[in-house]
C-alpha cells in the first residue's frame, strides 16, 4: 500500500466505522457495532504507527487529495500535511480514541443508545484526524467545526436531561463565538496571501511582518491581527478565559467522551493550531503576549475553582482548564514544542483520570459527589493505583510524564521577555500548588479515609447550597440529582472493581502517563524532533538555549528538581490537602466560614455564567423581541405596509365622493375646471 | 439543442403539459391517477433538464441551448431562451424540487388533489421560463405568471389566515414588478426597439437614468429576495402556505429575485450599481444581523425558518454587491444551498405539522424519543442551516465572508455574526422541539417517518452533504459567466 493510501486510511477507517454503527447499528446489533468501530479505530492507530515510522525515516508529505472548490484566483483543496507535529497528534488521537472505544463497552453497556455512541466517537475520531492532518486553513476549519458538532452531539447524548441539552447548546454557541474570530482570521489570510495553503502562507509570512492590517479605522499590525483572530478560535475550542465557560458544563456528557473530547484531544485543538501556525505567531510579539496572558489567567484562576468542586468529574474538568492554560502559556513563551509535549503527556494522564473517575462513578452507581465516597482503594485496587499514577503525573512528580512537561513550561516562561511574562511566571508557579492541592483533595476524599457511601442521608445534597448559585442549569441539575440518574449505593452495598474492559484502558493509559515524559523529553524538546514543523524565531530561541544548556538528560532533570521551587510547591499542596482532608476536616470548613465572600465568588465561578446568561443570552432575546415587535410588526407592517394600504383607502374614500354618478356634479366640476384653466391662462399672458 | 430537441422549451412546457393533463383528471375521485401523472410529469421534467448540466460548455459565457423564434414581430418581441453559467443551475434546482413537493403532498393533500399537483407542475415550467428567458417581455410574462399558481396554492390549500397572506404576497410582488415594466419599456426605447436582454446590457445610459432604472428593478427584485425592509410578506406567506408551497417559495421563488439583480440591475445599470452598492450592502447586512436576531424569539417554527431564509438571502445580496468573484460565486452557491436546506427544513416542519397540526414550538418537546430517524435528518438540516462545514450551507457563507473581508473587514465582521446567531436560533429551536423529555401526550403518540418521507429526506440529505463535501461541480459551471459579468459590471456605461 502506498503511503498516500495509508494517509487516507487513517481518517477514513473511523469514518467508515461511524457510518456503519450510525446507519446500520440496529441491523448490526451491539456487539458487532463495537467490534467494527474498535477494529477500524485500531486500523487507524496502526496505520498512524506505520506513518510515524515512515516520518521518522524522514518522509514528509504535503499534497492535495482533491480540489474542493475554486473561486477567482483561489483554489481550495482538501489535502494532508504529514510531518512530525501531525504524526504526533495522530498517534495521540488514535491511541486515546482506541482506549476510549474499548472502555465504552463497559461504561455504556446498559445504555439504549449504545450503537449511536460508538458511531459518534468514531465520527469524532475522523473529524479530529481531518483537523490535525489538514494542510490548509479551509480543512482545518472543517475539522474544527466538525469536532464541535460531535462534541455538541455527545454532551447532549442523554437528550432527555435538561442540563445536558442546556450544556450542549451552550458549548456549541460559545465555540461559535470563537469561530467567529477564527473565520475572520482566515478571511484576512486569504486576502493577504491569496491562498489558504499552509506552506505558501508560512513561506510568505515574513514578508508581511511590517504590514498594517486592512481593517478600516484601526492601525494594527497585520500579523498581530491575524494571529489574535485565529487565537480567538483557539480560546473557544481550548476553553481559554473568557470563553472557558462551556467546558465544566460539558461534563453532562457520558464520561468516556469527557476523557476523549473534553480532556485529551478536542480541547487541545487550539494548542495544536497555534503550534501549527508558529511561523506566523513568531512574527508578532503582541499576539504572543496576548496568548501568554490569557493562558496564565486560565491556568491559575480555573485551578482555584477546582478546589471547591465536589462533583468528581467537575474537579477533573477544572484541572483540564488549568492545564490547557499551562499549554497556552507555553505557546505564548514560544515554547511550542513544550506545549505539544505537555499536550501529549496530558492526553494520557488526563484521559486516565477521567476514565478512572468513570470507573468510580460506575462503582458508586452514578453518584458523582466525592463527599459520598471515601476508602475506595480497598474495593477498587486497579482504579485506585491508576488514579494515583494519574494524579502524581498531573501534579508534576519528578520522573512522571507531567513533571517533564510542566517543569519545562515553567522554565520557558521564566526566560521569556515578553510583556506579561512576569505575571505568567507567577501564575504557573502558584498553579503548581493549586493543582497539587485540588488533585490530592479529590484523591484522598475518594480513595482514602472513612467510607461515606451507602448512607441514605448522603443524598440530601445538603451543600447544594442556595439554589441561586449558578442559574437554571444548576437548579435542574439538583432536580435530577434527587431523581433517577444519581442514585448512588444503597445502605450496606459495597462498591466493586469495574470489569476488564474498563480497567484495561486504565492500565494501558497509566503506562505512558509514567514513562512518556522520561522517554520523549530529550528528542521532542532538545533533539530537534519537530524539525521544520515548528518554527521559532532567532530572538525567541535565545531564551530556549539557556534551558537547553541546563538540560543533562531526563534523569538528571528529575533529580535536580527535588530542590526546586515547583517541587516544594507541589509537595506543599499534597501535604496541605492531606492535612486538611485526612487529619483536620474541620479546617476547610472553618476557612469556608471565615472567607465566605471568596467562597461564594468561587462557588459562582466568578459569576461568568450568570453574567453571560443575563447579558448575552437575555440581551439577545430582549433585542430580538424588541426588533420583531417594534421593527417588523409596528414600523414596517404597521406603518409602511398597512399604512400605505390605509393611505390608499383614504384617497379612494375622497375620490369616491367625486365619482358620485350624478350628471350635474360632473357638469359642475367641468365648468369649474374650464374657468380655472381659462383664468390660469389669462394670468400668464 | 440536444439531439435535435429544444431542451429548454421541453423543460418549460413538459411540466405545464402534464399539469394540464393532471387537471383533466377532474375531481378527487381520480386523485390516485392525478398523483401518478404528476409524479411522472415531474420526474420527466427533471430528467429532461439533466442534459443542460451534462452538455453545458464550461469555458464560455455565451448563452447556450439557445432557442429563438419571432413571437410578436410588431414590437420585435421574440420567444428567446438560453442559459449561461448563472442561470443553468437554477433550472436544475427548480426541476429537482418539483418531484419532491409532489411526493411531499402525496397523502397530506386530500382535497382538490388534481388542482394542487397541477399548480406545482405548471409553476415549475413557469419558473424555468423565468430563468431561461432572454427576451424582456417573455421574462415579464413568466415573471408575472409565476404569481398565479403560488397565489392559488396559498389561497386554496393554506392555513386559517390564508387570504390575508395571499393578498399581501400578491400585492407586494405585483407592485414591485409594475415599476420593472416601466424600466423595460424605457430600455426598449433606448435600444431603438429591442426587448433583447443582452441588448439592454450594451446600451449606454446616463447616470440619472441608471439610478432610476436600478431603483425600478430594485423594487421588483428586492421584494422577491426579499430584502429588508420589504420582507414582511414572507413570514406571513410561509406560515399560511401548505408545506409544498413553502418549499417552492423558499427554495426557488426567492432565488428569482436575486437572479434578477444579476441578469438585469447590475449589467444594465453598472454605474448605478456601484453608486448604490453601499446601500445594498447596508440592507444586506441588516438582513443578516437584524433578521438573524428577530428569528431568535419566533414562537412559530415556520416563521423562524422564514426569517432565517431572509437572513441567509442577505448573504446573497451582500455577495453580489461587493463585486468580487469570491463574493459573487459564494452568493450563487448560497442560493443553491439555501434552496436545498430551507426546502428540507420546511419539509421537516411539514412532517411535524402533518402529525400534530401545530407549528408552535411550545407544543413540542422530546420528539427525538418518538421519532429518532426524523430527529437525525432534522439535525443534519439544522446544522446545514447553521452553516456547518461539510454541509452545503457552509460553502456559500464561507465564500461570501472571505469575499467580504476583501471588500471591507467590517462587512465580514457583521456578516460573520451569523455564525453565532444562525446557530443560536436554529439549534435553540431544535433543542426545544426535538430534545428533552416527552412534553405531552400528543408528542408521545408521534410515529416516525414513513418510507415516502424517508426517501425524500434521504435524497435531500445526500445532496446537502454532497454539495458540502464536494462543491466543485456546482462552482466550476459558474466561473466563466461570473467573471464575464464582473468584467462587464466594472466597465462604465455612461455616455462619453
Amino acid at each position: 500500500m502506498s503511503m498516500q493510501n495509508l494517509y487516507l486510511l487513517v481518517p477514513l477507517a473511523p469514518l467508515a466505522g461511524a457510518i456503519a454503527a450510525g446507519l446500520f447499528g440496529k441491523q448490526l446489533g451491539r456487539a458487532w457495532s463495537h467490534r467494527i468501530t474498535i477494529a477500524l479505530v485500531a486500523v487507524s492507530f496502526f496505520a498512524s504507527l506505520a506513518i510515524f515510522r515512515d516520518v521518522q525515516a524522514g518522509h514528509m508529505f504535503n499534497g492535495p487529495v482533491y480540489t474542493w472548490l475554486t473561486s477567482g484566483d483561489a483554489s481550495f483543496q482538501v489535502g494532508f500535511l504529514i510531518d512530525r507535529l501531525t504524526v504526533t497528534m495522530m498517534l495521540v488521537v488514535t491511541f486515546v480514541s482506541l482506549m476510549v472505544h474499548i472502555y465504552t463497552i463497559g461504561y455504556m453497556q446498559e445504555d439504549p443508545g449504545y450503537q449511536r455512541f460508538f458511531s459518534y466517537i468514531s465520527l469524532f475520531t475522523f473529524s479530529m484526524l481531518m483537523l490535525v492532518m489538514a494542510n490548509n486553513f479551509m480543512q482545518l476549519f472543517f475539522g474544527w467545526e466538525a469536532v464541535g458538532l460531535v462534541s455538541y452531539l455527545l454532551i447532549g447524548f442523554w437528550y432527555t436531561r435538561e442540563t445536558a441539552i442546556y450544556a450542549n447548546l451552550k458549548a456549541f454557541l460559545v465555540n461559535r463565538v470563537g469561530d467567529f474570530g477564527f473565520l475572520l482570521g482566515i478571511g484576512l489570510v486569504l486576502m493577504v496571501f491569496g491562498t489558504l495553503d499552509y506552506a505558501a502562507v508560512f513561506a510568505n509570512a515574513a514578508s508581511h511582518v511590517a504590514d498594517i492590517a486592512p481593517i478600516p479605522g484601526m492601525q494594527v499590525n497585520l500579523l498581530t491581527a491575524i494571529c489574535i483572530l485565529l487565537f480567538i478560535g483557539a480560546m473557544g475550542k481550548s476553553a481559554q478565559f473568557p470563553l472557558h465557560v462551556w467546558l465544566p458544563d460539558s461534563m453532562e456528557g457520558p464520561t468516556p467522551i469527557s476523557a476523549l473530547i473534553h480532556a485529551a484531544t478536542m480541547v487541545t485543538a487550539g494548542i495544536f493550531m497555534v503550534a501549527r501556525m508558529s511561523p506566523m505567531f513568531e512574527l508578532s510579539d503582541t499576539a504572543l503576549s496576548f496568548v501568554m496572558v490569557i493562558g496564565a489567567i486560565t491556568a491559575l484562576f480555573m485551578g482555584f475553582l477546582g478546589i471547591i468542586q465536589n462533583d468528581i468529574k467537575r474537579v477533573v474538568a477544572y484541572s483540564t482548564l488549568s492545564q490547557l492554560g499551562y499549554m497556552t502559556v507555553a505557546l505564548g513563551a514560544s515554547a511550542y514544542s513544550v506545549a505539544i509535549f505537555h499536550l501529549m503527556t496530558h492526553a494520557f494522564f488526563k484521559a486516565l483520570l477521567f476514565l478512572a473517575a468513570g470507573s468510580v462513578i460506575i462503582a458508586m452507581h452514578h453518584d458523582q459527589d466525592i463527599r459520598n465516597m471515601g476508602g475506595l482503594k480497598k474495593y477498587m485496587p486497579i482504579t485506585w493505583i491508576t488514579s494515583l499514577i494519574g494524579s502524581l503525573a498531573l501534579i508534576g512528580t519528578p520522573f512522571f510524564s507531567g513533571f517533564y512537561a510542566k517543569d519545562s513550561i515553567i522554565e520557558a516562561v521564566e526566560y521569556s521577555h515578553l510583556a506579561g511574562s512576569g505575571f505568567a511566571y507567577f501564575a504557573v508557579l502558584a498553579g503548581v500548588f493549586v493543582t497539587a492541592f485540588y488533585s490530592f483533595r479529590m484523591y484522598f476524599l475518594v480513595f482514602h479515609g472513612e467510607e461515606r457511601f451507602g448512607k441514605t442521608e448522603a443524598h440530601s445534597h445538603d451543600a447544594h447550597h442556595s439554589s441561586t448559585s449558578s442559574g437554571p442549569a444548576h437548579d435542574a441539575h439538583d432536580d435530577h440529582a434527587s431523581h433517577d440518574e444519581h442514585h448512588g449505593l444503597a445502605p450496606g452495598q459495597k462498591p466493586h472493581e469495574s470489569p476488564w474492559v474498563v480497567t484495561l484502558p486504565l492500565v494501558l493509559l497509566a503506562i505512558p502517563s509514567v514513562v512518556i515524559g522520561f522517554i520523549a523529553i530529550e528528542p521532542m524538546l532538545f533533539g530537534g524532533y519537530f524539525r521544520d514543523a515548528i518554527y521559532v524565531s532567532e530572538a525567541h530561541l535565545e531564551a530556549f538555549k539557556e534551558i537547553r544548556d541546563e538540560f543533562h538528560g531526563a534523569a538528571q532533570m528529575a533529580l535536580h528538581s527535588f530542590i526546586s521551587i515547583p517541587f516544594v510547591f507541589a509537595l506543599a499542596g499534597v501535604v496541605t490537602s492531606w492535612f486538611f482532608y485526612m487529619r483536620r476536616p474541620d479546617i476547610p470548613a472553618a476557612i469556608q466560614q471565615r472567607f465566605r465572600g471568596i467562597y461564594t465568588l468561587l462557588d459562582n465561578k466568578y459569576y461568568f455564567d450568570r453574567f453571560n446568561d443575563w447579558f448575552f443570552a437575555g440581551g439577545a432575546r430582549g433585542t430580538s423581541r424588541f426588533l420583531w415587535k417594534f421593527g417588523d410588526i409596528k414600523l414596517i407592517d404597521g406603518v409602511m405596509v398597512n399604512g400605505s394600504a390605509k393611505l390608499v383607502g383614504l384617497f379612494s374614500g375622497v375620490l369616491r365622493h367625486v365619482q358620485s354618478g350624478y350628471i350635474y356634479h360632473y357638469a359642475f366640476s367641468m365648468i369649474i375646471g374650464v374657468f380655472v384653466l381659462l383664468s390660469v391662462r389669462d394670468l400668464f399672458e | 439543442m440536444f439531439f435535435g430537441l429544444p431542451i429548454i422549451s421541453v423543460a418549460i412546457w413538459l411540466p405545464i403539459l402534464f399539469g394540464v393533463l393532471v387537471l383533466a383528471t377532474g375531481d378527487d375521485k381520480n386523485a390516485p391517477l392525478a398523483r401518478i401523472l404528476a409524479m411522472v410529469g415531474s420526474l420527466l421534467g427533471f430528467l429532461v433538464t439533466i442534459p443542460l448540466y451534462t452538455g453545458f460548455v464550461r469555458d464560455t459565457s455565451e448563452m447556450q441551448f439557445v432557442e429563438m423564434h419571432s413571437w410578436i414581430s410588431r414590437f420585435n418581441i421574440h420567444y428567446h431562451l438560453g442559459v449561461d453559467g448563472i442561470s443553468v443551475l437554477f433550472i436544475l434546482l427548480t426541476s429537482f424540487f418539483t418531484p419532491i413537493v409532489v411526493l411531499a403532498g402525496w397523502q397530506v393533500i386530500e382535497k382538490r388533489v388534481a388542482q394542487y399537483m397541477a399548480s406545482f407542475l405548471i409553476m415549475s415550467g413557469i419558473m424555468i421560463g423565468v430563468f431561461a428567458a432572454l427576451d424582456a417581455v417573455l421574462f415579464y410574462v413568466f415573471w408575472e405568471a409565476m404569481l398565479i399558481p403560488m397565489f392559488l396554492i396559498i389561497g386554496v390549500w393554506g392555513g386559517a389566515n390564508r387570504v390575508y397572506a395571499a393578498v399581501k404576497f400578491f400585492l407586494y410582488t405585483l407592485l414591485g414588478s409594475l415599476l420593472m415594466l416601466v424600466a423595460l419599456i424605457y430600455l426598449y426605447n433606448q435600444t431603438g426597439g429591442s426587448f433583447e436582454i443582452l441588448d439592454f446590457h450594451q446600451v449606454v445610459i446616463p447616470m440619472s437614468a441608471q439610478i432610476l432604472i436600478f431603483i425600478a428593478f430594485f423594487f421588483a427584485f428586492a421584494v422577491k429576495v426579499p430584502m429588508f425592509p420589504v420582507h414582511t410578506w414572507l413570514p406571513d406567506a410561509h406560515v399560511e402556505a401548505p408545506t409544498g408551497g413553502s418549499v417552492i417559495l423558499a427554495a426557488i421563488m426567492l432565488k428569482v429575485g436575486a437572479y434578477g439583480f444579476l441578469r438585469f440591475s447590475m449589467p444594465i445599470a453598472p454605474d448605478a450599481s456601484h453608486h448604490l452598492a453601499g446601500v445594498m450592502i447596508a440592507l444586506s447586512l441588516i438582513a443578516v444581523v437584524y433578521i438573524g436576531l428577530v428569528a431568535l424569539t419566533q414562537t412559530d417554527m415556520k416563521k423562524l425558518v422564514a426569517y432565517s431564509s431572509i437572513s441567509h438571502m442577505g448573504f446573497v445580496t451582500l455577495g453580489f454587491f461587493i463585486f468580487n468573484s469570491n463574493g459573487m460565486e459564494g452568493a450563487l452557491l448560497q442560493m443553491i444551498s439555501h434552496g436545498f436546506v430551507s426546502g428540507a427544513l420546511f419539509l421537516c416542519i411539514g412532517v411535524l405539522y402533518d402529525r400534530m397540526h401545530s407549528r408552535n414550538i411550545a407544543d413540542y418537546g422530546g420528539v427525538a424519543n418518538k421519532m429518532p430517524v426524523f430527529a437525525a435528518f432534522f439535525m443534519l438540516f439544522a446544522m446545514a442551516n447553521s452553516g456547518l462545514p461539510g454541509t452545503s450551507g457552509f460553502v456559500g457563507e464561507f465564500m461570501v465572508i472571505l469575499g467580504a473581508v476583501k471588500a471591507n473587514f467590517w462587512y465580514a465582521f457583521a456578516a460573520a455574526s451569523t455564525l453565532v446567531f444562525g446557530a443560536a436560533y436554529t439549534l435553540w429551536m431544535y433543542k426545544r422541539v426535538i430534545f428533552g423529555a416527552v412534553a405531552n401526550h400528543h408528542v408521545s403518540e408521534l410515529t416516525d417517518l414513513t418510507l415516502r418521507e424517508k426517501a425524500i429526506f434521504a435524497v435531500l440529505a445526500l445532496t446537502v452533504l454532497g454539495m458540502g463535501l464536494y462543491p466543485l461541480p456546482f462552482s466550476e459551471i459558474l466561473h466563466v459567466s461570473v467573471n464575464d459579468l464582473l468584467v462587464h459590471v466594472a466597465r462604465s456605461k455612461l455616455p462619453l
